[in-house]
């Protein structure tokens, strides 16, 4: 995708700052590490997209039809270990974030540049190690690990797994590390806090994240690996350690993670609801403070992945009115999202397209999180497919609308070259309608009780889960339709300009694609984000 | 195939309450998701971009809508919450006359055992109209026990003892599910559950102990513990062999055991624990973890030498010596 020949006789800019593949592996800017990022991210979505396909196909009768029970169970786990540490946790922070951080605050590079390749390195290290183990044995404990199935019986390749994610867990913290003291300490003169882009609110709320909440992770991941290798007790009763001490710790990270994954996108909806509708964010401190309030609640709420694990019942109480505050900031951004269309003036461009697509799903998505986070429902829900049906609502419908939105946002400034509008288009519809017919379906059967990582099923629950596999091979064609029309762009499409959309915002005040150091003199700031007219400030 | 199920089957006195607070949650969703797809439509429409070079107003926010917006909302989650919570603790909450059915699960089945020492396999045979409390626990990984009809679910642990009831208000065959990954055979780790009525129960549990009991258990690794003998006169026999009585009759050595199930007791070294299922079993295979006040830590570990039925049979035992003093002192 990336080739350095790219806009042959322009300007000097990054992508023809340097030619031959060392410029790019030795590279420390940050943009061109976006770029590597955005090249292996990529790589491991399609994977996990594949494993998506496969496991769908199997759903398609009740029997076992296509693969014996141990494979699918890898599969399965697979799919989630790929797609969420390999795909969703560095999708927006790793591409658009390293992109468009120094370019938003005027700045030439992240504070630590070489840090910034380090992390990618790292990344790619845990990337091989996942993908040897997916040829060579696999894993099938699921993603979440849960013990003592994982430390003391599951024969599958459970210790370079945990390895790999305990590796991984570094390229997250040094990412949020780097993005902190960027925004910190690099931001242009005039360039207050409360001037910045929604984007870097949200990148920020998600770094404090990863830095706080990544450690845990891999400690968890340590413990499991100590317990297996040496047979130290800690969460196999059999030696005298505690099962849901290892859940305790596990969702400790991995509810944090979800915000890692969601709040990012968040950011990428606030600049694109004010592009294209050429207005202010409604109520632009409420969506802020709701991203850090996000990131804070987001570490009190994660036992309601346990009410029936077998915790005290009043733990559950508190974990349950917690998680109905974790869900005000999210209901917040919502509102003032809805409340910026009105008097706008709105353009349906492509990435607002994928924009309305993340409203609608991530309020159902939402929504349905209050259901499992309500004791009593939980109990009936939790671990069957309504759980499968919520989560991809909010990481495919909200995380991966989000990413794609602002892929298709900023791809003419990160290229420099415009993308056919039209296939753009058919590409998002066919994503929005294909999803929901591949997971709303899985709502209702998983209220009829179907359970979660059932490779065969009772045959009353066959038609919604064919349903669901036809919407997959709809969204199939959504998600692989950008791969052609983008990478034919890079050739064909029309040169960009600086600022295609007419949006406000630095990074569009620099040539797409921008200069090696981003700005040819450092800007001054004078105005906050959104500037796109006076403010009137008055409501009907 | 056919029509698209949309509403599993309901069973049980929760699965009634659950369906009235279920069907207001879905209320609730969807009149928000119409609000929040119904505004982005119509502003869609009626604020489409009409020329090129047009400016909107700008407008920076209004907190007061803000705030009086969140008020309603946190009102509405506190009932959604309050609600859920009274539920959620009435599934813990058993009568105190439930029928107690031992359950345990194992890669990859669940078996049962019945109040009078009747056994089964991946079926549990239980009356209508009668509350049945199951006493849970794994000998492997984690399980989790788990009837749509009657909407529970609980996770089955090894290491310990969970609960679980319910009161089937209708006759007939409901599917049991394992409900948390347990590896290869999760999804075949099923099973049914048959409500009869109280006189088809009664002949039930007449007939079992010959043709009902489990051929496979044998072959499967699940260790036959004796017939139909109730557990806690197996436990009684387990009692006498396992020579407890030597120390604990008479409350010289060990504590006396008579009476004790139910009761509060005060720990060496402070705390005080009260004396249940998870407690007598910490105390049969960790004898000096909760050491009860004024006692040594003399008692060996029996951890190896009692399996897990063996050890549920002992607790009952125990429990059974409770209840006979119970039914003197009236």
């Amino acid at each position: 995708m990336a080739v350095p020949t790219l806009a042959l006789p322009q300007k000097k800019n990054y992508i023809n700052a340097g030619s031959g593949l060392k410029s790019w592996l030795l590279t420390t800017d940050h943009k061109r590490i976006a770029i590597l990022y955005l090249i292996s991210i990529s790589i491991m979505f399609l994977l996990g997209g594949l494993m998506a396909a496969l496991i769908r196909m199997e759903l398609l009768t009740p029997a076992a039809d296509l693969m014996g029970s141990d494979d699918y169970n890898r599969l399965f786990t697979s799919h989630g270990v790929v797609m969420i540490f390999g795909f969703l946790i560095p999708s927006i922070p790793a591409v658009l974030g390293n992109f468009l951080i120094p370019l938003m605050i005027g700045a030439k590079d992240l504070a630590f540049p070489r840090v910034n390749l380090l992390s990618w390195y790292i990344y790619m290290v845990a990337g091989v190690m996942v993908l040897w183990v997916l040829f060579n044995g696999g894993l099938d404990t699921g993603w979440t690990f849960y013990t003592p199935y994982s430390s003391s019986v599951s024969t599958s390749e459970v210790l370079p797994t945990t390895l790999a994610v305990f590796i991984m867990g570094f390229s997250s913290i040094l990412t949020g590390l780097n993005f902190i003291v960027t925004i910190h300490t690099m931001r242009a003169p005039g360039m207050t806090w409360f001037r910045m882009p929604l984007f870097l609110w949200s990148m920020y709320a998600t770094s404090l994240i990863m830095l706080l909440g990544t450690p845990v992770l891999g400690i968890t991941m340590l413990l499991l690996f100590a317990e297996r290798v040496f047979g130290v007790g800690i969460f196999d009763p059999a030696l005298g350690g505690d099962p849901l001490l290892f859940q305790h710790f596990f969702w400790f990270y991995s509810h944090p993670a979800v915000y890692i994954m969601i709040l990012p996108s968040m950011g990428v909806i606030s600049e694109v609801i004010a592009a294209f509708t050429r207005k202010r964010i409604f109520g632009y401190r409420f969506v802020a403070f709701s991203s850090i309030a996000i990131a804070i609640f987001g570490f009190l709420v994660w036992a309601h992945h346990m009410f029936v694990a077998g915790m005290s019942i009043h733990a559950a109480l508190i974990f349950s009115l917690l998680s109905y505050l974790v869900a005000i900031p999210s209901a917040i951004k919502v509102f003032n999202w809805s409340a910026t269309l009105y008097k706008g003036s709105i353009q349906f461009s492509t990435p607002m397209l994928y924009a309305m697509g993340f409203l609608g799903l991530f309020t159902i998505g939402g929504l349905t999180g209050l259901f499992l986070s309500a004791l009593a429902l939980d109990v009936h829900v939790t671990d069957t497919y309504f759980v499968v049906a919520h989560f991809h609502f909010i990481m495919v419908g909200g995380a991966v609308m989000g990413y794609l939105a602002g892929l298709h946002f900023w791809w003419p400034k990160i290229t420099g070259r415009m993308y056919s509008e039209t296939w753009a288009k058919l590409a998002a519809l066919i994503t929005f309608i294909g999803f929901n017919v591949t997971f709303f379906p899985q709502f209702i059967v998983g209220f009829l009780g179907m359970p979660r990582r059932y490779h065969t099923y009772a045959p009353e629950f066959q038609v919604l889960n064919i349903l669901s596999t036809a919407g997959a091979s709809i969204l199939a064609v959504g998600m692989i339709l950008p791969i052609f029309y983008l990478t034919s762009s890079l050739w064909s499409g029309k040169r960009a300009g600086k600022n295609p959309w007419g949006a406000a915002g630095l990074e569009w005040e620099t040539e797409s694609p921008p200069p090696q150091f981003n700005f040819d003199e450092t800007p001054v700031v004078t105005v906050g984000a959104y500037n796109y007219g006076p403010v009137e400030d008055k409501i009907g | 195939m056919g029509d698209i199920p949309l509403f599993p089957e309901s069973a049980s006195t929760a699965s009634g309450q659950f369906d009235i607070m279920f069907f207001f949650m879905v209320f609730l969703a969807v009149f928000f998701t119409v609000l929040v797809a119904g505004a982005v439509i119509y502003f869609s429409f009626r604020y489409r971009r009409r020329s090129a070079d047009e400016v909107p107003p700008q407008i920076s926010g209004n907190t007061k809508l803000e705030v009086g917006l969140m008020v309603p909302l946190a009102g509405l989650a506190l009932i959604a919450f309050t609600w859920n919570a009274v539920l959620y603790m009435n599934m813990w909450d058993p009568p105190d006359d439930a029928m107690e059915i031992y359950v345990a699960g194992k890669q990859w089945m669940w078996k049962m055992q019945h109040p009078d020492g009747q056994q089964e396999i991946n079926t549990l045979h239980v009356p209508v109209d009668t509350p049945v409390k199951l006493l849970m626990t794994s000998q492997d990984v984690i399980h989790s026990f788990y009837v749509p009809a009657f909407r529970i679910k609980h996770d089955v642990l090894p290491g310990r003892y969970t609960t679980l009831w319910f009161e089937a208000t209708d006759v007939g065959e409901y599917h049991l599910f394992c409900a948390e990954y347990c590896g290869t055979n999760h999804s075949r780790m099923i099973g049914q559950v048959i409500v009869l009525g109280q006189a088809d129960y009664e002949e039930w549990l007449a007939t079992a102990g010959s043709t009902g009991s489990p051929t496979t258990a044998g072959d499967s690794g699940m260790a036959d513990s004796g017939g139909t003998v109730a557990p806690e006169a197996a436990g009684a026999q387990l009692y006498e062999s396992l020579g407890c009585a030597g120390c604990h009759n008479g409350g010289v050595i060990g504590p006396a055991l008579d009476g004790i199930f139910g009761e509060e007791v005060q720990l060496e070294g402070g705390g005080s624990a009260t004396v249940d299922e998870n407690y007598l079993r910490r105390s049969i295979l960790q004898p000096n973890a909760d050491i009860v006040a004024g006692y040594q830590p003399v008692m060996p570990t029996f951890e190896g030498q009692v399996d897990e039925d063996q050890l549920f049979q002992l607790i009952k035992y125990i429990e059974s010596l409770s209840s006979d003093n119970a039914e003197t002192e009236q």
